[in-house]
């Protein structure tokens, strides 16, 4: 059994189809790259299994359970163990990394007041665990905007692992990181698939999706157009294989 | 943030713990800062008439003047930190000294009238709160029109006449505006109390933490489940609360309701706010600055006429302080 399954997946905004007959699936445990040019209709997909907003049609399953789209949200699909990390949508950077890893699941006491000691004890439980972020001086009581971008990323991929997430998005983790702080962030996503997790990787740079992919879906124009698993491809291939997409795409024209 | 691998254990484990010691004074750097500024102005202050300044009187006469300025600011923190702005609270604060005195003189009871006022405080920031949050208009037009319609709605309700008050001997007087101990007011006292809770709730409390993160990135709070609009609503309905209980506390202190009531508070208690280290982008402020501030910008002008110097100076000085203030700040941000 899928850990999700998205069937028929079509959206519209307005008159532009955004997606058109998707399907999309990730096992337990399993890295999924999703790949495609911008406007291919990943964001959308994967705005949609998060909950942000509902496909116009199709169904969605969630270890074989039927999910009510009306009533689905990200509030919703974090309670099936489906968290999201969006690039500048996930943290306060004027806040405390203890702050950021409990927001909206403060720990508290009956009449609301944060249990601060906790909170702060868990998050550097968190940041030595996961993150391995040892000797570098970094306390729970850091304010995230001193963090270098791929420690940010961590943070949030961090949030989803200490909440116990079955399944993580990540959408351009990479985006606009040095090559170490890159290293870094692959090595989180490395560290959530030891952990028996399962991701799916957004990006647009191959070379970082095939490093750590067990999957890839190639999406163009709302549609999939390859999926291959990594022992039938390299990653030559796999740049060959989206290079063709895209040529596709443009005798369209 | 990285320290080299070559470094010896111990001296890797005392470099860590004093960038841990370091790091924590760094976290009250803005507080430390705002204080050294009131020293700094009560120092000069002393020097320029240390028979006035080395007296209880003068703080005295600040404990009576400064709570309306602080309490309000109290609530504009919240607000600020929100990253919204309220523009209303001087007419809120006519509008329920209004209601308190109507209330009390066609009632004749005190318990009521103060909860008719804060009453009507709630709903105003409850009005704010929705028309920010659900018609979706900035908050500086939304608190700017209600600055006008409130201020207009007392006026012409009250004819442009004022209302005294027979409160004199009310119990409740004595709970508001009477004197400890001889000689602190009621109402610093209030302040103070209201200053603590509000303290802990901002940083103690999942509401606090709540308007921390609907300020600093609203996205971010909405994905993590957290409802803005209804946080800023509430904000604004706090900011309404503590308006209304200054206006309260204006009546109870003169005896009389008049019309422009509140008038001149709204740009002294922004200078407190911002002095104290409260950002304009949200996200960001202490309440301890805000205390802070509200004593600095309460004191100025008694402070400077009895330093010697004419009225004119004031302004002048404020001006200075403020800049000041947010330079300090400013730089100060960039390296926390």
């Amino acid at each position: 059994m899928a850990l999700v399954e998205m069937v028929d997946i079509h959206k519209y905004f307005g008159k532009v189809m955004a997606l058109r007959g998707v399907n999309f699936r990730v096992e337990e445990n399993e890295i999924v790259g999703l790949i495609g040019d911008n406007g291919a209709g990943k964001s959308t997909l994967i705005k949609i299994l998060s909950g942000v907003y509902p496909p116009t049609r199709g169904t969605i399953y969630i270890k074989g359970e039927k999910i009510d789209l009306r009533s689905y949200s990200v509030v919703e699909a974090r309670k099936y163990g489906i968290e999201t990390v969006f690039q500048d949508e996930a943290l306060g950077l004027r806040q405390s990394i203890w702050r950021n890893l409990f927001l909206g699941r403060e720990p508290t006491n009956r009449l609301g007041f944060l249990r601060i000691r906790k909170a702060v004890t868990e998050t550097d439980r968190m940041m030595r665990d996961f993150l391995k972020f040892r000797g570098a001086g970094i306390s729970p009581d850091a304010t995230v905007k001193n963090l270098s971008g791929g420690e940010r990323q961590g943070i949030a991929i961090g949030r989803a692992m200490y909440f116990e997430a079955d399944l993580v998005i990540l959408d351009e983790p990479t985006r606009a990181l040095s090559v170490k702080e890159i290293e870094k962030v692959l090595g989180f996503v490395r560290e959530l698939k030891a952990r028996g997790k399962a991701c799916v990787y957004i990006s647009h740079t191959i070379a970082h999706v095939y490093a750590i992919s067990d999957r890839f879906v190639i999406l163009d124009r709302g549609q999939v157009v390859g999926e291959y698993r990594k022992e039938e491809i390299s990653e030559e291939d796999l740049n060959q294989a989206l290079v063709r997409a895209f040529r596709h795409e443009e005798d369209y024209r | 943030m990285s320290s080299k691998n070559s470094v010896p254990m111990a001296e890797l484990s005392l470099g860590s713990k004093m960038i841990t010691v370091l790091t924590k004074l760094r976290k009250y750097q803005m507080q430390l800062g705002v204080f050294g500024l009131l020293v700094l102005v009560f120092a000069i202050f002393a020097f320029g008439n240390p028979k006035v300044f080395l007296s209880w009187a003068i703080y005295e006469a600040f404990l009576n003047t400064v709570p309306f300025i602080g309490i309000m600011g109290l609530g504009l923190t919240y607000v600020l930190i929100s990253k919204e702005i309220d523009l209303s609270f001087p007419s809120t604060m006519a509008f329920a000294g209004y209601t308190f005195a109507t209330v009390f003189k066609s009632s004749g009871s005190g318990a009521v009238a103060l909860l008719a006022a804060l009453g009507s405080g709630l709903a105003i920031g409850a009005l704010n709160g929705l028309m920010v949050t659900r018609v979706g208009i900035p908050s500086i037009v939304v608190t700017l029109g209600m600055q006008f319609l409130l201020r207009g709605a007392v006026q012409v309700l009250a004819a442009g006449l004022s209302i005294s008050l027979p409160f004199a001997e009310h119990p409740l007087r004595w709970a508001l505006v009477g004197r400890l101990w001889g000689g602190i007011p009621m109402h610093a006292v209030w302040f103070a109390l209201l200053s603590v809770t509000l303290l802990v709730v901002l940083f103690h409390h999942r509401f606090g933490n709540h308007v921390l993160f609907v300020g600093d990135n609203e996205n971010a709070a909405r994905m993590m489940g957290i409802n803005p609009n209804k946080v800023k609503t509430y904000v604004f309905i706090l900011m309404g609360c503590l308006a209304a209980f200054a206006g309260v506390i204006e009546n109870a202190r003169m005896l009389r309701w008049w019309p422009l009531m509140g008038e001149g508070y709204l740009l002294p208690t922004m200078a407190a706010v911002f002095i104290g280290g409260t950002s304009m982008f949200g996200g960001e402020g202490t309440i301890f600055g805000t205390v802070v501030g509200s004593f600095i910008v309460g004191s100025l002008e008694a402070g400077i006429v009895a330093a010697g110097l004419s009225g004119f100076w004031t302004r002048l000085f404020e001006g200075l302080l403020i800049l000041l203030a947010v330079t300090f700040y400013a730089i100060v941000r960039k390296r926390i």
